[in-house]
């Protein structure tokens, strides 16, 4: 199967460079049959590249330990389920991974694009080729995952128990369809760019496109936190790590670009801009993809040194350089149609969420950077952590929390004063309010306080848009009201599910917020012992140790330690932690021993108890209990916001009639204001 | 005034925020990330590099591991191939922590010699590369 794999990888490789150039060519010569062929090529390369993703399945499935990479991400008792992640759990298997998605992608692209756009989809062909074909250059010349071994060990070495979690089956290829969906959109930029089509029309082209990154960047980072929080055992979900921070740049620029992209589509300006957030975005998860596999950053994460980061900087360094110099060449097109007309405007609100935005991303890179930055520019390696982060981060969202709110207020061109006041009277109020309950209620630590009170404001503001939506179908059409808010979301997708992501930013905030009254203790314990920790809500819990017991599982032996916990004094459950230690077939110790969490959630704060070990074999155990505010609001608002992007995502909007009557009561709703 | 001036004077303000924000944040939180030779070079060049937060990035001693379970403190040594210093850690080490792995010991060097760890963090073994996440 090997020699299949290999043979895809080459005629993936010969296509996808046989592709870029008819591409490219096809389109500025403006040749019919070398946009054909290039058109083809996508095709080819995608049946090449999925038979290849097939042949390492395959090996990887009939434990073909004399390849490599099966012997060294499989063992014989791995459960199937891990086998089958196995694909994207190495480096080498991911590339393959990243190159079979894009050009999927890339397929998908050319057949679904409306015709309205075929100008530009040579070039679109020739980009997502080249890329790809990159991809496969680094496979054939220095990752080979058909590399076979000199020798067939009896068993593989098994897949870190860390991985072996279901959220590291999700959380990997969400991420990377993040990352490489980012490509279509650019490819649409630079076709736009090379084919001086600069109107609305590729932005029209990559909406949803740009949109499906956006979620998957989304939902891959939701899983990672997850994961980070049920399986790594620290008591958190988001540690500023510098990989973590790669994922989140992308996500970052995307966002700023789906709210700029309004401005253009409505006035015809921040041409330059969007197209520099398009080529940003895509150069950030190319940044981010060589970050993760070069170990130029010192991160927790060991990533080995190997020729493939070389690879990653030099691709870089080309693409950077070439679209730079692309997208100067082609400036002179790209002058704005319209001028800002006052400050106090829907695109006024706009800029300024995009100069947050980018200045969030900004600090986040500039953070991970670093430790590089300052060797080079003092000598010395300093780095910054967290509370830098934190620092920085917390008032800029902050800051973004309340333009979520301001900006659907604020009309368009021009907001007039009796209009500000109609639109802000009940949100500001309801922010207050929020605000004094709170102040009441005891809390006194500001950056909480400020986004619970924006979370109140904004949820008025969204609260508002869809009442006054409803109401007016209500009146006009007769609807009742529930039957009138669904219409009115089925018929707005975009405005509405933009309200609902919203909402799911709102819940998040909070969320975030609570994570500052964490509070957590460390205990040694006889069995029948407990320990007890006081809740940011004033509850006392007790923490009984009730013994440990020991034994085998597929692949494993456990240690498992049972907590009995109690509330002022009555009992609430039970909670078990692990030390695992996983094991290869023939019983030997495979990795470190590794620990499951404890978790019992609420829907006002988890408990999250970690065994540390036992004291020298006896049934003494040494605990970490932390009890996390409003964690299990972090997944809810993830949940709220994947619907919004789905919402918004959703194909169709009705027949061209109804978008047309649709548009009439859009502006009769803005004229309403 | 147009408005685009005001935008302008509105984005420099943002700007300014946002450099502020990070200058007084590397300021204040920025920390020394030093292997143990740096550290020791830099505590002869100045005798008064103690009690500093810093983080040292080193390779576990082996067989200098030792753990007291039942007052949760960690003992181990660290070196990078020249200097060695030991590390006083009290807490939970992560599930990646062993005898000989690479660590990025955080903490503050003391006058007696030993740093007293706020945090280990242990490199993963090497088969975790292509996992965009860990802790």
């Amino acid at each position: 199967m090997t020699v299949l794999g290999n043979l895809a990888l080459w005629v993936a490789f010969l296509v996808g460079i046989w592709g870029a150039l008819t591409g490219f060519a096809g389109g500025l010569l403006g040749r019919a049959d070398l946009q054909q062929s290039a058109r083809h090529a996508v095709f080819a390369m995608c049946a090449a590249l999925l038979t290849a993703v097939f042949a390492l399945e395959w090996a990887l499935f009939h434990h073909d330990f004399n390849v490599e990479y099966v012997a060294a991400y499989t063992s014989r008792n791995l459960p199937i389920f891990y086998t089958w992640s196995a694909l994207y759990a190495g480096q080498k298997g991911s590339l393959l991974f990243w190159a079979s998605v894009l050009s999927v992608f890339g397929a998908l692209a050319l057949t679904f694009t409306s015709r309205r756009h075929a100008p530009l989809l040579p070039y679109v062909a020739g980009v997502v080729c080249a890329v790809a074909a990159f991809f496969v250059t680094v496979m054939l010349f220095a990752a080979n995952p058909f590399e076979r071994l000199a020798y067939t060990p009896v068993d593989g070495s098994g897949m870190n128990p860390q991985l072996q979690n279901p959220g590291m089956v999700f959380h990997p290829p969400m991420l990377y369809l993040g990352y490489i969906s980012i490509t279509i959109p650019f490819a649409f930029a630079i076709a736009a760019l090379l084919s001086k089509k600069l109107d609305v029309d590729w932005l029209v082209a990559i909406r949803k496109w740009t949109l499906v990154s956006w979620l998957f960047l989304a939902i891959g980072l939701l899983i990672g936190m997850w994961w980070a929080y049920v399986e790594l055992g620290w008591g958190g979900y988001w540690a500023w790590d510098p990989v973590e921070n790669a994922a989140l740049l992308p996500w970052l620029v995307m966002t700023a670009f789906l709210h700029s992209v309004m401005v253009q589509e409505k006035r015809g300006m921040l041409k330059k801009w969007n197209l520099a957030l398009v080529i940003g975005a895509w150069l950030l998860s190319i940044f981010g993809t060589f970050l993760t596999r070069s170990g130029v950053i010192a991160s927790v994460h060991s990533f080995t040194q190997s020729p493939v980061g070389y690879f990653f900087l030099g691709f870089l360094l080309l693409a950077a350089g070439s679209t730079i110099v692309l997208y100067v060449i082609r400036l002179p097109l790209l002058e704005a149609e319209a001028t800002l007309e006052s400050m106090v405007s829907r695109e006024a609100s706009f800029l300024f969420n995009n100069l947050l935005f980018i200045g969030l991303a900004f600090s986040v890179l500039w953070g991970t950077l670093y430790p590089i930055l300052s060797e080079w520019l003092q000598g010395t390696k300093v780095t910054v952590g967290p509370p830098f982060f934190n620092l920085v981060n917390i008032p800029l969202g902050l800051a973004l929390l309340a333009l979520t709110g301001i900006g659907p207020l604020i009309a368009w061109r021009r907001a007039s004063i009796p209009n500000l006041q109609r639109q802000f009277a009940v949100p500001a109020v309801t922010g207050l309010f929020v605000l004094l309950i709170m102040l009441v209620a005891g809390m006194r630590e500001m950056g909480p306080l400020v986004a619970i009170g924006l979370g109140g404001f904004v949820t008025a503001t969204v609260i508002q848009e869809f009442g006054r939506g409803a109401r007016a179908r209500h009146r006009q059409y007769g609807e009742p009201l529930v039957l009138a808010v669904l219409r009115l979301v089925g018929r707005n997708r975009r405005r509405y599910g933009g309200y609902i992501v919203h909402m799911g930013i709102v819940l998040l905030f909070v969320a975030f917020a609570g994570m500052a009254f964490k509070t957590e203790t460390q205990a040694t314990l006889r069995p029948g012992e407990s320990a007890t920790l006081r809740s940011p809500y004033g509850y006392v819990y007790t923490f009984t140790h009730l013994g440990i017991s020991q034994y085998d599982a597929l692949n494993r032996r456990v240690t498992a330690a049972l907590v009995d916990v109690s509330r002022d004094g009555k009992p609430v459950g039970r909670l078990k932690t692990e030390k695992r230690q996983h094991v290869d077939a023939l019983g030997r110790n495979t990795f470190e021993a590794s620990t499951e969490v404890g978790i019992r959630s609420g829907l006002r704060e988890d408990l999250y108890v970690v065994l540390g070990g036992l004291v020298n074999g006896t049934e003494q155990a040494v605990y970490r209990f932390t009890i996390n505010p409003l964690v299990w609001w972090v997944w809810f608002g993830g949940y709220v916001l994947v619907a919004g992007g789905l919402i918004v995502l959703w194909p169709g909007g009705g027949s061209p009639a109804v978008r047309r009557t649709q548009a009439g009561y859009a502006v009769k709703l803005e004229a309403q204001r | 005034m147009n408005a685009g001036a005001k935008f302008a004077i509105g984005a420099l303000l943002i700007v300014g925020a946002v450099g502020y924000l990070m200058a007084s944040g590397v300021k204040q939180t920025g920390q020394f990330f030093l292997t143990p030779s740096e550290l020791s070079q830099r505590v002869a060049a100045d005798p008064s590099f103690y009690n500093l937060g810093m983080k040292v990035g080193a390779r576990v001693v082996p067989g200098t591991v030792a753990r007291d379970p039942a007052a949760q403190i960690l003992r181990f040594d660290i070196t990078d191939g020249s200097a060695r210093y030991p590390v006083v850690f009290h807490g939970l080490p992560p599930d990646t922590f062993t005898d000989s792995v690479e660590v990025v010991v955080e903490g503050r060097l003391q006058r007696d010699g030993v740093i007293y760890a706020t945090d280990v963090l242990a490199k993963c073994g090497s088969r975790y590369e292509a996992v965009p996440k860990a802790a």
